[in-house]
């Protein structure tokens, strides 16, 4: 318990690098998995094309892919002897913020081709036979589904802040570079320090809530309007 | 220019089906033209066609004079105007559904707010300007998504059955208002319903679609009294139209021989003519057996009442004449009369109240 207080009242400046990390990381990889998630999901979900269902499948499959799935692809990929070896980015950050986009970009996708297809499909027409341009609609759109598109972005950041897989295969857990909590809260546990893995599991719960909070205070202002 | 807008030749197909074939047609400037069909006739087709939505396989349409091509997509659809049937606003304030047309032609915002200000009050929905369009009653709804699409002042306005699913009073309202607005705007418009009220109200001339053709364009009156075909005669409420043949035809007076009834109508047809005789139902009259007093119906006829249905307010009765014959009535005079099935009448209607139709 002295353990569990002494890392929240900031005796361990270690703890806050590592929780500064997985922030980083995860943040950045949900942001990347926006970037590509947000007009990818539009496309499938306003898109009409052929190959469109079977394009929605493999984003709906993808939804579900294993996070040590993930990691044994990238490291294969970021070995030293692998196609992106030359690029030096095993056991790095990088590395791990590629193997987490690759698992949350799907969510983000997957959700927001749903959050747009669950629009009513005649406002598309509406919208347009007002006078908007294709990006103007695109962007209503976009406006209309708000809260369904945070709360893809919500599952998002959820499903790469938790991992532990990915972040461990390419990460390789190296104190003071590449550990985040949860490769932590691994490490600390195999060496049977379980207060300290208890504290670092309360801490990467707190982060989680208030990474949700926020977003979900926005969600719901947006519902008041 | 003698036309805002003109099609020709026009063929839409979807999902390989043709759903509209239209040959030609027009509307003029400040026109207001009400196309009128049953469900799935392809009214909302030529909406969506007319408003660039959809590409037909064939035909043209002209635009001020000029193909659409000639337009450029985004200009021509920013020069008209769509409501669709559903109000479709979206999740915002009244305010910011009205504006959102305006905000996509990057109008100035002092522009933005006159105008808006300007059609809320008009459509007496100054006082929701604020509340969220979740919160709007069907009837308000309605007019937010008019007042949307009036806002933008289009030199086109298309309206998909403006009236639809609203409560008879709610619909009395918005109809006289538009009526007036329209009238006052000079606003050129197309609008699609399937009610013969609101086309006989609104529009200044009125097109007959019936799967996926158009039967028949003229001056409301025209299309009402003179229906081209039989299909077009029903769809306008001619709903008892049987087949005859000219037997006679003096000083504007013809004689109908149907099933061997010898029926008098009005105008101008070769004897021996096949024909068919349409009689809306709220033209005939019934009275007791052998009770009908002297009047100028040229038709009475001894008739057997086969059925009595409620419709609205009215009573729908079935008769047989020896031939099929509908009767519209009020309930009083079904009270008056103690109509009841089985029962033997005289019904009578005016030679003037029969349209013919030439038939093959």
């Amino acid at each position: 318990m002295q353990n569990i207080l002494e890392l929240f009242t900031g005796g361990d400046p270690e703890v806050w690098q590592i929780t500064l990390l997985s922030l980083q990381v995860s943040g950045l990889a949900t942001l990347i998995s926006l970037l590509l998630g947000l007009p990818l999901g539009t496309v499938l979900a306003l898109g009409n094309f052929p190959g469109r269902s079977f394009f929605l499948s493999l984003i709906n499959t993808g939804m579900a892919l294993p996070p040590v799935v993930v990691g044994l692809v990238v490291a294969i990929l970021l070995w030293r002897s692998g196609p992106l070896g030359g690029l030096g980015l095993m056991y790095t950050p990088a590395a791990i913020v590629i193997a987490q986009t690759i698992i949350a970009a799907p969510v983000v996708t997957g959700l927001t081709a749903a959050a747009l297809q669950a629009l009513d499909p005649r406002l598309r027409l509406q919208l347009l036979g007002l006078g908007a341009s294709r990006l103007q609609m695109v962007l209503a759109l976009w406006l209309e589904a708000r809260l369904a598109l945070l709360a893809a972005l919500m599952a998002g950041f959820g499903s790469v802040i938790s991992e532990v897989g990915a972040s461990l295969m390419v990460g390789g857990n190296i104190r003071g570079q590449t550990r985040v909590l949860t490769t932590a809260i691994v490490l600390e546990t195999g060496k049977g320090e379980f207060a300290r893995a208890i504290a670092l599991g309360a801490l990467l719960l707190a982060l989680s809530y208030m990474v949700n909070l926020n977003l979900t205070w926005i969600q719901q202002r947006g519902a008041r309007r | 220019m003698n036309h805002l807008l003109e099609v020709r030749d026009l063929l839409v197909r979807r999902a390989g089906r043709v759903v509209l074939e239209i040959e030609h047609l027009t509307v003029a400037p400040g026109e207001v033209l009400a196309v009128i069909g049953p469900n799935g006739a392809g009214k909302s087709t030529l909406l969506l066609t007319l408003a660039r939505l959809i590409e037909p396989a064939r035909g043209e349409i002209r635009f001020e004079d000029r193909p659409l091509a000639a337009h450029g997509e985004l200009a021509y659809r920013r020069a008209i105007a769509l409501a669709l049937q559903e109000p479709l606003l979206l999740d915002r304030s009244v305010f910011e559904n009205v504006i959102i047309g305006l905000r996509f032609r990057h109008l100035p915002g002092d522009e933005i707010v006159r105008r808006a200000e300007t059609w809320l009050n008009r459509l007496g929905i100054g006082h929701l300007r604020a509340r969220p369009a979740a919160r709007l009653s069907g009837g308000e709804a309605r007019r937010v998504s008019l007042a949307r699409a009036l806002v933008i002042q289009p030199r086109l306005l298309l309206l998909d059955e403006p009236f639809a699913a609203l409560d008879p009073p709610t619909r009395a309202g918005l109809l006289d208002d538009l009526q007036a607005l329209l009238a006052e705007t000079g606003q050129t418009t197309v609008f699609v319903t399937h009610d013969l009220d609101e086309a006989l109200r609104l529009g200044d001339r009125v097109a007959v679609l019936l799967a996926g053709r158009l039967r028949q364009c003229g001056r409301p009156e025209q299309v009402f009294a003179g229906p081209a075909d039989a299909e077009v005669a029903a769809f306008v409420g001619m709903e008892t139209i049987l087949s005859g043949r000219v037997l006679s035809c003096t000083e504007g007076r013809v004689i109908v021989d149907v099933d061997g009834r010898h029926l008098e109508a009005a105008g101008e047809l070769p004897i021996g003519q096949a024909v068919l005789f349409c009689l809306r139902p709220e033209d005939v009259t019934l009275w007791p057996k052998d009770g009908a007093p002297a009047s100028s119906a040229r038709n009475r006829l001894a008739a057997r009442i086969v059925s009595l249905a409620p419709h609205g307010a009215l009573v729908r009765v079935a008769l047989d004449c020896g031939f099929p014959l509908l009767a519209l009535i009020t309930r009083a005079s079904a009270r008056e009369l103690d109509l009841a099935p089985g029962m033997e009448v005289s019904a009578s209607f005016k030679a003037t109240a029969v349209h013919l139709i030439p038939h093959r």
